[in-house]
């Protein structure tokens, strides 16, 4: 594999776990990060450390234009129009609850509908069941199609659930679960054509995939800065400028007003308005170092890595008796990660015994009850890959999953 | 022995694949079901209390990892018999046994569990069923059986 030259780039990489090679297969979870963006991060608390916006000494100065070069970068990254279309946030749910708190306050009335889907992650889930109750407005799901999710969403469905009463419709871009690729695209037109604005997730999308919110046409677009090579504690929210500009803030503070009597205060634009407090200025540079890096591998060849590898794994453990997998079926498109129950053996075992192979899993509910609930399982056990894994780590995979059946196995 | 394999001992995947009471005895009236947050498992024990207050049928449904299914499995064959103060106690046996990781000497069969203590994450696998149980003993019985 080409991309196999940049492992010696990130320092976590390089450990033994169990006494075994360390095999990081939980990036959908967070990734690692490349020795750039933690040499960022020491060298802004290092050289530039100060607070932003209300300094006039040269450390200041410094930081607050690292803080805006991130969010210049951070526009051009996702093709936005304006860097005052970039909201920085804790991560992707952060940036939902904005967009579930302000807007839906502002906006949603009772009777109206938020249009998501049977695949969310609890992030896009829980915001707008706390929204519409508050409004008096419902939630309704695009379905998910076919026992194992094969089918991902149901398109035809799409139609008749978005009626007029839509105001708003959130679906993530790639699921965290299955693997499932949305056409956000598509998504996003056919709610324009029906009046409802569309939030996409991007969390699962944003370091993988070329992303551009202008193609894709959507109204907001959230995503973590720690699933794409960048820090814990950062997030992006994109919002169109029209939008954010007329939003209430959710947290008001320091940093976003215009002006402040006793009585009262006034605004400033966006993206300072959804900015209260003082922001995560490292992290944000740290962020920073990672779009450049992402971009000098290139998403398009990042994104072809990544597939090829979850192709490879969908179809080596589709062979392993008794696993049943869920999303796309071998030979179909997959986002890079695969996710599957054992007959045999429950997911906290699974990755219990992978993690004395040094492999690092993820078993559980993925934060998709409801999903699971529907597949009638509890939980899956998922291996998600990224830039710095290969095949052989696959194939170590495949091999321990052979093991762990004929460990727990009945027979 | 490695830690590894003394989470899962021979006792443990003996009774995680062959769990012995599943399912709810038709005497049963009284149930009480536990949930595992972090995982989405759950374990709902049914159990029924002769006029002494002891245990005189349990069982238990549910989906779990096979810790979690194994302690359930171990409990109810620990259980029959038990009044609700027994049942604490021997409950409380069990937890000193995964803080400590070490168990009394000539212990039941719970001494199995032992080696759960080197993974902190899999102690609610372990503890699960028996709130589940406990929490059963205290319910009102159900009127019709
Ligand atoms: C699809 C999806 N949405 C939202 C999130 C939440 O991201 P974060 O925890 O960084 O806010 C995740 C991460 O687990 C995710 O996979």
């Amino acid at each position: 594999m080409p991309f196999a030259a940049l492992r010696a780039d990130f320092p976590a990489l390089h450990q033994t776990v169990h006494g075994k090679p360390l095999v990081y297969l939980d990036n959908a979870a967070t990734t690692h990060k490349p020795r750039v963006v933690l040499d960022a991060l020491a060298r802004y608390y290092e050289r530039d450390n100060s607070n932003v916006h209300r300094g006039l000494h040269a450390l200041s100065m410094r930081a607050t234009d690292s803080y805006e070069a991130a969010r210049a970068r951070a526009a051009r990254f996702i093709n936005a129009a304006d860097p005052a279309e970039i909201v920085f946030t804790r991560g992707t749910t952060e940036g939902i609850n904005l967009v579930a708190q302000s807007w839906c306050a502002a906006h949603l009335r009772q009777g109206d509908v938020i249009l998501t889907t049977e695949m969310e992650h609890h992030s896009n889930l829980v915001p707008w069941q706390v929204a519409a109750r508050r409004a008096g407005a419902t939630l309704r799901f695009v379905p998910v199609a076919g026992d194992d999710a094969e089918h991902g969403l149901d398109l035809d469905a799409l139609d008749s659930l978005l009626t007029p009463q839509v105001k708003l419709f959130a679906f993530t871009h790639i699921s965290n679960t299955l693997g499932t690729i949305n056409p956000a695209a598509e998504l996003c037109a056919r709610a324009r054509r029906a009046g409802a604005l569309t939030v996409v997730d991007a969390a699962q999308s944003a370091g993988h995939e070329p992303l551009d919110v202008r193609a894709l046409g959507c109204d907001f677009l959230a995503f973590s800065g720690h699933k794409m090579a960048g820090p814990t504690g950062i997030g992006i929210l994109y919002g169109r400028r029209v939008l954010l500009d007329t939003l209430e803030p959710w947290q008001t503070g320091g940093g976003m007003v215009a002006s402040v009597t006793y009585e009262g205060a006034k605004w400033k634009p966006s993206p300072e308005r959804h900015e209260a407090g003082t922001p995560n200025i490292a992290d944000a540079v740290a962020l920073h170092a990672a779009m450049d890096w992402l971009d000098a591998l290139g998403r398009p060849a990042l994104a072809a890595h990544n597939h090829a590898l979850a192709a490879l794994a969908a179809e080596m453990l589709a062979e392993i008796p008794g696993l049943r997998l869920l999303g796309p079926r071998p030979g179909e498109p997959r986002a890079g990660l695969v996710s599957f129950a054992l007959k045999d053996a429950h997911a906290h075992d699974v990755v219990t015994f992978a993690d004395q192979d040094g492999i690092a899993l993820r078993g559980g509910h993925h934060c998709n009850q409801p999903l699971m609930r529907k597949l009638g399982l509890t939980g899956t056990t998922r291996a998600s890959f990224y830039a710095y894994n290969s095949a052989d780590e696959i194939t170590t995979l495949a091999t321990s999953l052979r093991r762990i059946v004929k460990f727990f196995g009945s027979a | 022995m490695s830690d590894f394999d003394d989470l899962y001992r021979d006792l443990i995947l003996d009774h995680a694949k062959r769990p012995r009471n599943r399912g709810k005895p038709p005497t049963a009236n009284r149930a009480a079901t536990g949930d595992n947050p972090t995982c989405g498992d759950n374990c709902t024990v049914h159990l029924r209390l002769d006029d002494g207050g002891r245990i005189s049928a349990i069982g238990f449904e549910g989906s779990g990892c096979a810790i979690s299914t194994a302690s359930a499995s171990i409990m109810t064959t620990q259980l029959k018999g038990k009044t609700a103060p027994e049942a604490e106690t021997a409950f409380a046996g069990l937890k000193d046994i995964l803080a400590t990781g070490k168990p009394p000497e000539d212990f039941n069969e719970l001494a199995a569990f032992a080696g759960v203590h080197a993974f902190p994450a899999r102690i609610k696998c372990a503890t699960l069923a028996w709130h589940a149980a406990l929490e059963a003993m205290k319910t009102e019985p159900a009127s019709s059986s």
